[in-house]
């Protein structure tokens, strides 16, 4: 299977590789997929409650190449980012920035799926309730 | 020492032709490029020599007479031959197949396509060690049963079945036994009198012999066993295959077959040393390895491993100037991790991690080196970056986890 060039450059070189502290009241951390799968992400993202602007992110991903690529590319493009545009991040962008082919799509759903968890978790510990964790990934395997 | 990359560790998917195989058939395509069915003339009688001379060494090297050789394709021909074939000539007698889940899928798919016809198949179980129970053979034998396909070797695993037990219990019984004996002839001691076998496929790439040439054993006495051809045409091989000879391939499997039988105790010998190298040289340096498969009733050249907490395509992809294979379900095309392993009762996530590493003649001790330190350093930086690995770490059982799969997965 030929990787493209993003692929192996975010395999070699994952970006935000990393754990932040969970128990952190700003740190919302997205924990997606299934060891039988053979794809678990973690995502974790530290929120300026004030700003809504997403200042840190850091993941570690059990999975293919185009699974860890997806994340560490996940990390990079919400950096900076508010909240509301990181839950805007649709997993067609992964796949087009990445050009994953069509095996590879799950990759990019739970890279998505790992962003909208983590920003639930963040949210349920701000005190908004109108998303859940739960709600991002949705049927269990 | 410099060594030539990429290194290739994949020597149960297929192997090199040795260049004393290729100087054999090379004036077979030229030359004496015969049709060795042309009865009348020296173009012909040279072919059919060269055919003759090459069923003389595939049956030495499995104690077999020439005439027992049925030339095919391939193993997958060879097995769709035995198990058709018999399943055809004998419908009279019965109408039942035992074999086993871990076989390779020329067999098993050959089985469910005679399920459709109205042959009833048991796939017997395996234990953890990946072999079968003598005592669930023996119990699923009915008055219907008219054959025991049971492979001698595992492609993934390298586990060796009781082959001998197996022919003893088959014989004992009235049953016709086929093996696919892929993986084990040539690399150790195959011998179709001892074991009690009635017809065997055989293979040519993986024995450093030309791929599209393949062989059955068919038995002729004690008992005979009689075929019903799947290709039909000028009743080649005794009818029992149809088809103008290979003539090149054939020779080249005959001459694979007289080069394993004069080096395979050293070529045995050696693998095995290098494969414990491996093992032991990347098993001390890595926590949480597994072997997958018994470790007593194994080819000497085979060994599958899974590294807890790392997906096994991403360690391919860490490896890449080596060649070796992943029971993980990225990198097969049914997104399914490998049924052998599930078959063992390896979990699915350990089945996800696991690595078949074949080694070949041509492996050297500088590559099993420069393996184990590709493998040690690409795991140990993939495991740097796994959330499972961090969360074992912490104490955290995995299993007992509630996961959620990715919205539309699965």
């Amino acid at each position: 299977m030929a990787y493209s060039d993003k692929v192996v450059d975010h395999y070699n070189n994952p970006r935000n590789v990393g754990s932040l502290d969970k128990k952190d009241p700003n740190v919302g951390t997205g924990l997606v997929g299934a060891p039988e799968c053979g794809d678990v992400m973690k995502l974790q993202m530290k929120v300026n409650p004030d700003t809504r602007v997403i200042e840190e992110a850091r993941f570690k991903t059990f999975g293919c190449g185009s699974a860890i690529a997806s994340s560490s590319l996940a990390t990079e493009w919400v950096k900076g980012k508010t909240v509301e545009e990181a839950l805007a991040i649709k997993n067609t962008d992964i796949v087009r920035e990445l050009s994953l082919p069509p095996v590879k799509i799950h990759c990019s759903v739970l890279a998505e799926d790992a962003i909208k968890a983590a920003l639930g978790d963040w949210k349920k510990k701000q005190g908004e309730a109108e998303a859940k964790p739960a709600e991002s990934a949705t049927s269990a395997h | 020492m410099a060594i030539k990359l990429p290194v290739y560790f994949d020597n149960h998917a297929t192997t090199q032709v040795d260049p004393r195989v290729v100087d054999a058939m090379l004036p077979y395509f030229t030359d004496k490029f015969g049709n060795a069915a042309s009865r009348n003339h020296e173009f012909g009688w040279k072919a059919e020599e060269a055919v003759e001379n090459a069923r003389g060494q595939i049956a030495k090297l499995i104690n077999a007479t020439p005439k027992e050789i049925v030339f095919t394709s391939g193993a997958t021909e060879s097995t769709n031959l035995a198990i058709k074939g018999v399943a055809e000539m004998y419908r009279e007698k019965g109408n039942h197949i035992i074999t086993q889940v871990t076989e390779h899928k020329a067999t098993l798919d050959t089985c469910k396509r005679l399920e459709k016809y109205g042959y009833e198949v048991t796939y017997l179980p395996v234990e953890k060690d990946g072999r079968i129970s003598l005592d669930d053979l023996r119990r699923a034998i009915t008055p219907k049963t008219i054959l025991i396909s049971i492979m001698y070797a595992n492609n993934e695993i390298g586990v060796l079945q009781p082959i001998a037990e197996i022919g003893k219990i088959a014989k004992e019984k009235g049953v016709f036994f086929h093996v696919d004996a892929v993986q084990a002839v040539g690399k150790i001691p195959v011998d179709v009198q001892r074991e009690g076998i009635d017809l065997m496929s055989i293979s040519g790439h993986k024995i450093y012999g030309p791929k599209g040439v393949g062989a059955l054993y068919v038995r002729r006495k004690n008992p005979r066993v009689q075929l019903a051809a799947i290709i039909d045409g000028g009743g080649h091989e005794r009818g029992m295959r149809s088809g103008t000879l290979n003539v090149p391939g054939i020779v080249g499997l005959g001459k694979a077959c007289e080069l394993c039988q004069n080096e395979m105790a050293a070529e045995a010998e050696k693998k095995s040393r290098l494969r414990d190298r491996l093992k032991e040289s990347i098993m001390s340096r890595l926590d949480e390895t597994y072997i997958n498969g018994s470790t007593t009733h194994r080819l000497p050249n085979n060994i599958n491993i899974s590294f807890a907490y790392v997906e096994g395509e991403s360690l391919l992809m860490g490896i890449n100037d080596v060649a070796v294979s992943s029971g993980s379900a990225c990198t097969s095309a049914t997104l399914e991790p490998s049924y052998v392993l599930k078959a063992l009762g390896v979990g699915e996530d350990l089945a996800h991690t696991s690595i078949r590493f074949g080694l070949g003649r041509f492996n050297t001790q500088e590559e099993v080196d420069y393996v184990a330190d590709r493998v040690v350093e690409t795991v140990s930086r993939l495991r740097e970056l796994s959330p499972l690995y961090e969360m074992a770490k912490e104490g955290v059982d995995i299993s007992k986890m509630k996961w959620v799969a990715a919205s539309d997965s699965h």
